[in-house]
């Protein structure tokens, strides 16, 4: 998608703006993946805002009240509002704060959640960057975002906002373990950390069927990663008057409040990524693939971020102790016996990524799989030459493919 | 020349907040200063063409060990002007710890000898069809596979060992069981009546 702005190899470009060397070499793909960054975060910055009155509205319906109506035509114009309001606050710092660590809390919160869109694929071939190991690159930035809050926490110089910081630092490290464990499971049905290759990648439907529990588990967690209810204990209103943003007003704290939407959208973004086959049409049915495939991206984003809302409609808030033994008692026995077994089945079946039965494996069972797109569409996955691959593999693959489809 | 840019620029920020960390007046800004470079320590690493590595080591050290790290340290009360108290009296001792250090790393560079074909296997190219994790994942479970395990099973161990220091049971805790909670049989334990309006129950 490297022509996507090709306005900047144009005649028009080199001849008249961009004339020198230099310019070419440096100021053009500069200018490229500014562009491309902006394409990424203007829309993103777009759907948080309407994330907002989204929840609103969905728990507002859901609680049989009205929500936001009285902002422009059924309140579409609340989010702008509601931003202005903010704008216009003043930026209170306590006097016992830290002030440099204060201020830079929410700007990283809010950082982190835009930085770690850079690999995630919407389209094919629509990232900024395409790197060999995508998905430890956004557990990575995503395993980053309790800093934010612990540093908010500490630099407010009040204990609620400390008590938040620490159960918010307690909770993301728990749950990043069990997550940890379902991206090993994903990435052992596909055997690469692109991400494209991996939304690419076919499997079997019986992998899927394994590989759903994997999917519960990960949504949960997705919620305990980014705050949200019912694990939102970290600000926790009956006990911490607000958490780790107490001391937070005007822009700070929106930025706040604002990373944690942009972190939902990253988390659905993931779950779609890694679960629910990216920017194919889902089940592959293939006279959907009319519809462009970054809808199809944002309407699966849409359907995981409708489930973070239901969730804090439908749940009451965990106790703690009640969320550390959900995380290490439940969650992390069960995903390394998951992994484990996801691992031995795929190996029986020699179904593993780099097993030459795994292409034979896909194309025997049936394309109606969630994340497996048409076969006609998709351009063929990355191919993955390990030195498992071994020729005599070869061979015994017919053998093989009638009991892979025995296992469905 | 961006390249280089990038370099200096990263090592720069590692070695100014390397000797943050161990100047820096508040524990915490310290920490955070750690942060800082263990981020830098992996922008060199990904200019080095080994991403893996610097992924990991985001996940691992910053993600994790890290966190940990200032958490502990947020909570500790430390009394700055008594710790400094007594720096006149121990700088000797340090310095003689500092020293004995760098003649060790002095010794090491001085008798530094790279394997015999080190050189020409720099010359030769990264291969397009294998990528970094694989190559490692390759090395790591066939050649030093032995080692990778043993390397697990100490890991194993001190999780064990830590665990059984710290575990402790104490009497008289009630604690919630679940699986009780839902395996009550609500016919036993909930008495439903309909009752007519204006009369109540006795």
């Amino acid at each position: 998608m490297d022509n996507l702005f090709s306005v900047f190899k144009t005649d028009l470009w080199t001849q008249t703006i961009c004339k020198s060397e230099l310019c070419i070499a440096y100021v053009q793909p500069v200018a490229n993946i500014t562009l491309w960054i902006l394409s990424f975060v203007g829309p993103l910055i777009i759907a948080m805002a309407y994330l907002t009155y989204a929840e609103r509205k969905i728990l507002a319906v859901m609680q049989m009240r009205q929500g936001p109506m009285m902002v422009g035509p059924f309140g579409l114009l609340q989010p702008l509002a509601d931003g202005i309001k903010l704008l216009g606050k003043e930026t209170i710092i306590p006097s016992g704060a830290n002030r440099g660590v204060f201020v830079m809390a929410p700007m990283l919160t809010f950082m982190l959640s835009l930085v770690a869109w850079a690999v995630i694929p919407v389209n094919t071939g629509w990232v900024i960057a395409d790197i060999n190991v995508g998905v430890l690159y956004l557990f990575a930035i995503s395993s980053l975002g309790v800093y934010g809050i612990l540093m908010a926490g500490w630099a407010s110089n009040s204990r609620y906002a400390f008590l938040g910081g620490l159960r918010s630092a307690a909770q993301m490290v728990s749950y990043e373990v069990s997550m940890g464990f379902v991206i090993v499971a994903v990435l052992l049905t596909t055997g690469s950390l692109n991400l494209t290759a991996l939304v690419e990648a076919q499997r079997p439907f019986w992998v899927t069927l394994l590989l759903f529990p994997m999917f519960v588990i990960f949504v949960i967690s997705a919620l305990a990663e980014t705050n949200r209810a019912p694990f939102d204990l970290p600000e926790g209103e009956s006990e911490l008057v607000g958490g780790y943003n107490v001391e937070y007003s005007s822009m700070t704290f929106a930025l706040f409040f604002l990373g944690e939407y942009m972190n939902m959208i990253l988390m659905s973004g993931m779950t779609t990524v890694l679960f629910l086959g990216g920017w194919h049409p889902p089940f592959g049915i293939e006279f959907l693939s009319i519809v462009p495939g970054f809808i199809w991206f944002a309407l699966k984003v849409s359907f995981v971020l409708f489930v973070f809302i239901w969730t804090r409609a439908t749940l009451p808030r965990f106790r703690y102790d009640q969320l550390m033994r959900l995380g290490w008692k439940i969650f992390l026995p069960f995903t390394l016996l998951w992994v484990v077994l996801i691992a031995g089945v795929l190996l029986y079946n020699k179904a593993l990524p780099g097993m030459e039965n795994a292409a034979v494996a896909a194309t025997a069972a049936a394309p109606v799989t969630v994340s497996a797109p048409a076969a006609s569409q998709a351009a063929p996955a990355e191919t993955v030459t390990t030195e498992t691959a071994a020729p005599e593999a070869a061979p015994a693959a017919p053998a093989e493919a009638p009991k892979a489809e025995e296992k469905e | 020349m961006i390249e280089a840019f990038f370099f200096y620029a990263f090592s720069a920020v590692l070695l100014a907040s390397g000797v943050m960390v161990i100047s820096a007046k508040n524990p915490v800004h310290s920490v955070l200063f750690l942060i800082l470079a263990f981020f830098n320590a992996a922008g060199l690493f990904v200019m080095l063409g080994a991403e893996f590595i610097a992924m990991i080591m985001v996940i691992v050290y910053v993600g994790a060990v890290a966190v940990l790290f200032l958490f502990v340290v947020m909570m500790l009360d430390i009394n700055f002007a008594q710790m400094r108290e007594g720096m006149l009296k121990h700088a000797p001792v340090g310095g003689l710890v500092g020293l004995v250090l760098i003649v060790e790393f002095a010794w090491m560079y001085l008798n530094w000898h790279s394997a015999k074909d080190a050189d020409l296997h720099a010359f030769a190219p990264i291969p397009d069809t294998v990528s970094n994790t694989h190559a490692l994942g390759y090395l790591l479970y066939t050649e030093y596979v032995y080692l990778f395990q043993i390397s697990g099973l100490i890991l194993l161990v001190s999780m064990i060992g830590a665990i059984t220091l710290t575990l402790r049971t104490r009497a008289g805790v009630r604690r919630q069981n679940i699986a009780s909670q839902i395996a009550r049989d609500p016919k036993a334990v909930l008495k439903i009546e309909k009752i007519q309006s204006g009369t109540g129950v006795s």
